[in-house]
């Protein structure tokens, strides 16, 4: 702890972030921040990773955010450094990611003069917080601090900005460690009443055909051991959101796989045919849901998450159950254990669920044109990786492949943009997952036009030494919109040919990486292996078949169980 | 239906703004907004009447709970409440005009505030219904301006 003592606000900033645990701060300096970066020059407790655009900032602050748990901090300048943070405030913001973006603006009396690199940053981020602070006081900078970590990090967890005009940073404060929080209307329930969860109990106990519904509250909670007892203990098949990947090891045999749009056949008409849905942490997304009339039509629903909002949103719940998942799924254990029940009662279903799951596995087939298929591509990662990497993605074709075809065996392995769909996430969430977790490998599975959009970051990836391996899923397209155009729009493939590209292997080379072009099957997995010997940051440009689509797929507002593809090993149509 | 809530919010900075934005951003009506200091220095208290049919008046609320000024939200018992709001209004009022909004004004207990040769200008306090009969009786005569603050209302009795 930083003792008391009186101090420049850029100083008592640092002491406040140290002593929030903050280790590494992404951000880029600009005119503004100079105070606080000349502050950071001479501090050796927490790590400064200079990006190379502000997105990346905020990018990497998530991913190194969802790889550990802790709170992701990333900062810039005010104006145009503080906008370009906004995609990455509002795709935390949707995956309720712990993240706290220090932005720096012009003079307290400049604001609202439109003052050379000027933006009202709280303003234009406020629907995309959960709370925002504009410092107007020296004083008030390490209570806010404080704050702002306990509000990012609590609860349901998301993105808080503070803003702090230049003058605050020059001016001085006496330093105090507070730990008096001024928060009198926050206050989230974390602990499920006991009487919703003896009522849940008592559903669960009963169900002959229930479905453990897992979303990405299971995996911010740290409830992976008491979600695995309490699967084991009724043996509840499990689905998984995009979003919750990982939390229940796809190698179990209660694994349904991803449910939702690109969600397997098993896991889809479970959900239709269950009679008793638990939901745990997620939110019944429309791309989980489909047609939301038409969702899990026999079933009664428990729903439980820590925000009292996202119950009875989009779904009516039998039983509600307002609390941290960590614990709601706890006490669920302990209430079952002393309930009598016998296996017979759901061994037809678990019988169904395990036929259907032989039947109708994800498939494809190889590209007749001899091209690479790109599920290949991440079966051999998975492969070769041992299930074992950190996988960050960006959005798309690739980024559904890399759900279905990667086997997640633990929370936090799995790190992509679910709720906002942000291209560009993966390459800086990456590098910042990769500096979180140094001793894992860390792949980003991308395409080749997310990869564009925030492949400059190659640079940071290089200068902070944090080698990450990038797996381009190289079509030639932009390839989720050009399957749309496929299905939905007549082929009529307008501005998705992405052809004229750089040549990413001599890119990868400019910025001094490892860079690898890889067209074969044969070549997949020694590549892969160089890549993760190589010592330094790479990337493998795979070239994947050209018009390839995600299968199965529910066409958006349909009924999940309307699925194009998701044909059975013998090619029949439906279960 | 009607709902009538009132909501105990910080008074810090921007705290409106986020209450007015999260009504925009969740696509629910605002009816009328009315803000102002409460008993307690460090506190405001707004009162907001939204369409109930239209919008889960839950949702609203939960929605914003979440916000992390935001103390108590109470969706006020239309049974069981007081309610009151202040309209101006400006009417023409020359020669035997001038008498009915006169009678008019006196039935419904509002002051005449401004007065000229050709019109009058009228304040009175009232529920939105009793606002609302005054307004359809005067549009006839020739109403020409109209302010009104938005509902402010309380629980009954010891709330």
């Amino acid at each position: 702890m930083t003792p008391d003592k009186r101090m420049k606000g850029s100083r008592a900033l640092v002491a406040a972030l140290k002593d929030e645990g903050c280790e590494v701060l992404f951000g880029f300096p600009g005119g503004v921040a100079i105070p606080f970066y000349d502050a950071l020059y001479d501090t050796e407790d927490i790590r400064h990773v200079l990006v190379r655009h502000e997105q990346g900032a905020a990018h990497a602050a998530d991913g190194y955010a969802r790889a550990t748990g802790k709170v992701g901090v990333c900062t810039s300048t005010s104006g145009p450094g503080a906008t370009n943070l906004v995609t990455g405030i509002a795709t935390a913001y949707l995956d309720s990611s712990p993240l706290v973006a220090i932005t720096w603006q012009v003079r307290s009396d400049l604001i609202g003069t439109d003052a050379f690199q000027e933006a009202d940053i709280t303003g234009i981020t406020m629907p995309v917080v959960k709370h925002s602070y504009l410092v107007k006081d020296t004083a008030d900078l390490p209570q806010v601090v404080h704050e702002a970590f306990h509000i990012a990090s609590t609860g349901r967890p998301g993105p808080v900005v503070i803003d702090i005009p230049v003058d605050v940073a020059l001016g001085e404060t006496v330093y105090r460690t507070q730990d008096v929080l001024d928060l009198p209307g926050y206050k989230p329930t974390t602990r499920g009443h006991i009487r919703q969860i003896r009522a849940a109990a008592k559903a669960i106990n009963e169900a002959e055909r229930p479905v453990l519904y897992l979303g990405g509250g299971c995996i911010s909670s740290g409830a992976a051991p008491e979600i695995l007892r309490l699967a084991e203990l009724r043996r509840l098949p499990v689905a998984t959101t995009l979003m919750a990947l990982g939390v229940f090891p796809e190698t179990h045999e209660l694994s349904m796989g991803m449910l939702g749009m690109h969600g397997t056949v098993t896991a889809n008409y479970a959900v239709h045919e269950c009679d008793l849905l638990i939901n745990m942490g997620a939110r019944f997304d429309d791309r989980v849901t489909g047609k939301l009339k038409a969702f899990a039509p026999h079933a009664k629903v428990i729903h439980a998450d820590v925000d009292p909002a996202e119950i009875g949103k989009n779904v009516r719940a039998l039983v509600p159950i307002v609390g941290d998942v960590k614990h709601v799924a706890g006490a669920l254990c302990k209430e079952l254990e002393g309930m009598e029940w016998t296996p017979e009662r759901t061994a037809a279903w678990l019988g169904r669920i395990a036929e259907r799951k032989e039947e109708f596995p994800l498939q494809y087939e190889d590209p007749a044109d001899g091209t690479l298929a790109p599920q290949f591509v991440i079966e051999e990662i998975d492969r070769v990786t041992g299930h074992d990497a950190v996988v960050c993605t960006d959005v798309g074709q690739h980024q559904m492949w890399a759900t279905q075809y990667y086997t997640y065996t633990f929370p936090r392995q799995f790190i992509s943009s679910g709720g906002l769909g942000t291209m560009g996430f993966g390459l800086p969430a990456a590098i910042g997952a990769k500096i979180g977790r140094p001793d894992a490998a860390v792949v980003d599975i991308s395409g080749d036009g997310g990869f564009q959009m925030t492949m400059q970051e190659l640079a940071t990836a290089m200068s902070a030494d944090a080698p990450v391996i990038v797996c381009i899923l190289n079509n030639g397209y932009l390839g989720m919109v050009r399957q749309w155009q496929d299905l939905f729009w007549d082929k009529r493939y307008s501005f998705t040919d992405i052809t004229l590209q750089p040549d990413f292997v001599k890119l990868a080379e400019a910025f001094g990486a490892l860079g690898l072009r890889v067209a074969a099957k044969e070549e997949v997995e020694a590549a892969l292996r160089e890549a993760l010997a190589a010592g330094r940051t790479a990337v493998i440009d795979f070239n994947v078949a050209q018009e390839e689509n995600v299968l199965p797929m529910v066409p958006a507002g349909s009924e999940i169980t309307e699925m194009i593809g998701g044909t059975s090993r013998k090619g029949r149509k439906k279960p | 239906m009607k709902h009538t809530l009132s909501i105990l919010v910080e008074d810090k900075p921007g705290v409106l703004t986020r209450v007015a934005g999260l009504f925009a951003r969740r696509g629910f009506n605002i009816e009328s907004l009315a803000v102002g200091s409460s008993e307690d220095p460090r506190l405001s208290r707004i009162t907001i009447v939204i369409d109930g049919d239209e919008h889960p008046v839950d949702q609203v609320t939960k929605q914003l709970h979440k916000l992390i000024n935001t103390l108590k939200i109470r969706d006020l018992d239309p049974d069981n409440q007081v309610s009151a709001e202040l309209l101006l209004v400006r009417v023409a009022g020359e020669g035997e005009k001038r008498t009915e909004v006169l009678q008019i004004a006196e039935i419904f207990k509002a002051k005449i505030v401004d007065v000229d040769r050709r019109q009058l200008t009228l304040r009175v306090v009232g529920t939105n219904d009793k606002l609302e009969a005054l307004l359809e009786l005067l549009r006839p005569l020739g109403v020409l301006e109209v302010v009104r603050t938005g509902a402010i209302a309380m629980a009954r009795g010891r709330g």
